[in-house]
């Protein structure tokens, strides 16, 4: 299984998009915790724009970095949305409303309830009608959409965008599914070469998941279920020639070989 | 694609356990729906409602405590059924528990186990939701991790979230992993149990009937929501007779986040795509087995769709009118439904239809009929504009 890396993007704790991003992951850089800078969705009509929790908004934040870097058109691109957890504090709001004598869910919080909002959005934003899948696999979310976008690159041969973004739960879930920062990744991929472009071999593995020498990144990588692709991002940010585990299911992995473009 | 077989399938639903259950309830017109409530809802309208789960026998055995919630009951109940579990470990022995992947589509998973827990909560000092394994029973991933120690399975696995298209596109995610090698062959599930969540989320949208769902009448008024799970096994090549997976097509509306497009543009794209994938021209379908929920928004999109895809003349109908609409598990469900429909050479009805909304033009089915039937399309459209057409045929 081999496919091609067009582009990626992040955004996360001291990683606001690739281009800043870049030389931290491959250690020309030491990682410093910056003030973030304000960010509003770029693509999204207003009225969307609106109404989109902060899962959502977290998804495009990567997926527009990737794209900013990108020659592919996005109405032809496939997208997989893959997130351990989507939007907990609309849930949350629901399940609140639930407890109470009057049972008033908000219309609005229910359909930004799905697990799939985000690809929703993106497919309103974008105009894509392309294939959009969303996955879930707890902490191995982010290998378990790695290998759906590399189905619908080989198996359909569609150019595919991956998403993995994950935000804090609200304080009523926080002794549920603990988690304190919010990240997201995105990754343009190809099965065809071309010039610049990266190529990836994937294949299941027991070895152990690969982990960050620097301990800052290494702490961000197990803070969120999209950050277990740091270091995914700091092969292909060194150039590649390396050989990376990314956590899956049950202790095993799915290794990537991250060959230079 | 090349066709991939279906040597097993099973399916629960409130017209009973396993695949007879339902081929009974096809054939006599008698639906699972019933005027009453679910876990204190006042909501008058009727549901789906798997009664066996809230028996005692249901519960899940201690080592099992922390998976314990009605998603994870319904799915060890559909494993129960059909010899499936056996099935599976036929395969297992031959293939090798590392070479068989698990697809599961859930819109919901535990999240009622979430919902006991807020309320438990609620009324304590303090007001937060008590202690629960979130990642167990809410978190989507939990029904498929069960499916695969259930099933003592550790090959590749996906959880496919998508709304009402989740285990439709199940399918779709199972045939690319066994198209590029990653899997010798497929569990595919479906499964979404009742939790208020989605009862009263709907009834916010102003979606479900009071009347019992009645897809294509010129009255309907909604979606009657029910709980189902089923699975089937997908692999290269099938015993003889098996039938297969011919295609599936998948596509986004680029509209709204919980209303269909009106033309069903979107619904059009997956129904091209999947006769795409499998190479087929319209005429070779028999069947379309529609999603018709019975919104008045959703079935007037789909039949669009169909016309301007199929014509006029292909029968089809929606089965909602027996089990209800099981969202996340609708796909699965509806697969096993075409094909019972391919193995026992059913056409099935439209079930509560009594007058067929003039605005209409697909040939919606009113009696339920013996005839040959060799290929299936079944129809499935999510929230976000997720849309999934799948294409099942009689044995090669």
């Amino acid at each position: 299984m081999e496919l091609f890396v067009d582009a990626a993007g992040v955004a996360a704790p001291g990683l606001h998009g690739w281009e800043q991003a870049a030389p931290v992951l491959c250690g020309a850089r030491a990682w410093t915790e910056l003030a973030e800078p304000p960010y509003a969705p770029q693509l999204l009509p207003p009225n969307e724009r609106r109404r989109a929790p902060p899962g959502v908004r977290q998804a495009f934040r990567a997926a527009e970095d990737a794209w900013s870097r990108s020659r592919l058109d996005l109405a032809q691109v496939a997208a997989v949305f893959a997130t351990s957890d989507a939007d907990l504090a609309v849930m949350d709001r629901i399940a609140g409303a639930l407890c109470r004598p009057v049972r008033n869910v908000s219309p609005t919080d229910f359909h930004n309830s799905v697990h799939n909002a985000a690809s929703g959005y993106w497919s309103i934003a974008t105009g894509c009608r392309r294939p959009a899948t969303t996955v879930c696999g707890y902490d191995g979310t982010l290998a378990m959409g790695l290998l759906e976008a590399a189905g619908l690159a080989l198996a359909d041969g569609m150019d595919v965008l991956l998403v993995a973004f994950d935000v804090p739960p609200p304080v009523a879930l926080q002794a549920a599914r603990p988690r304190e920062i919010a990240a997201s990744l995105a990754l343009l991929l190809s099965a065809q070469h071309a010039p610049g472009r990266p190529r990836l071999r994937l294949g299941m593995t027991a070895q152990p998941e690969s982990r960050l020498a620097a301990p800052a990144l290494e702490r961000l990588r197990t803070a969120n279920p999209a950050l277990r692709g740091l270091p995914l991002l700091a092969a292909l940010a060194g150039g590649g020639g390396q050989s990376i585990v990314l956590p899956y299911l049950d202790g095993r992995g799915l290794q990537v070989d991250v060959h230079p473009a | 694609m090349k066709p991939l077989a279906i040597s097993q399938f099973t399916v629960t639903t409130a017209c009973g356990g396993g695949k007879a259950a339902l081929l009974d309830a096809l054939r006599n017109g008698t639906s699972g729906l019933r005027r009453s409530g679910f876990d204190g809802s006042a909501l008058d309208c009727w549901i789906g409602k798997i009664d066996a789960l809230e028996s005692p026998a249901a519960a899940l055995p201690a080592a099992e405590a922390a998976w314990e919630c009605r998603a994870n009951r319904l799915v060890a109940a559909a494993l129960r059924e059909d010899g499936f579990s056996d099935a599976v470990a036929a395969l297992r022995e031959r293939l090798g528990a590392e070479r068989i992947g698990v697809f599961v589509g859930t819109s919901a998973a535990g999240l009622h186990r979430a919902e006991l827990a807020y309320r438990q909560g609620a009324a304590a000092p303090g007001g937060v939701p008590a202690p629960f394994d979130y990642e167990h029973t809410q978190n989507m991933n939990s029904c498929a991790a069960f499916v695969r120690r259930r099933l003592g399975l550790h090959g590749c696995a996906a959880t496919v979230s998508a709304a009402c298209a989740s285990s439709a596109k199940a399918f779709a995610a199972a045939a690319r992993a066994i198209r590029m090698g990653l899997c010798d062959a497929a569990v595919v599930g479906g499964v979404d149990a009742l939790c208020l969540t989605t009862l009263y989320g709907f009834n916010a949208l102003q979606l479900i009937s009071v009347d019992i769902c009645r897809p294509a009448d010129a009255r309907r008024n909604g979606i009657s929501i029910g709980e189902a799970c089923g699975f089937a096994i997908l692999l290269p090549q099938g015993p003889p007779g098996a039938p297969v997976l011919l295609g599936y097509g998948e596509s986004g509306d680029a509209h709204h986040m919980s209303a269909p497009e009106p033309d069903g543009r979107g619904a059009r794209e997956a129904m091209r795509a999947a006769l795409h994938s499998a190479a087929l021209a319209p005429a070779a379908v028999d069947y379309i087995n529609l999603h018709g929920t019975g919104t008045a928004a959703n079935d007037l999109a789909e039949d669009r769709a169909v016309c301007a895809v199929f014509g006029s003349a292909t029968a089809c109908s929606s089965t909602k009118g027996w089990t209800g609409h099981t969202l996340g598990a609708a796909g699965m469900v509806e697969a096993a439904v075409s094909l019972l429909c391919i193995e026992h050479g059913i056409v099935p009805r439209s079930l509560n239809t009594r007058e067929r909304d003039p605005q209409l033009h697909a040939a919606v089915q009113l009696q339920t009929r013996s005839a040959p039937v060799a290929c299936v399309l079944s129809n499935s459209f999510g929230f976000g504009g997720n849309n999934c057409s799948l294409l099942f045929g009689a044995a090669q």
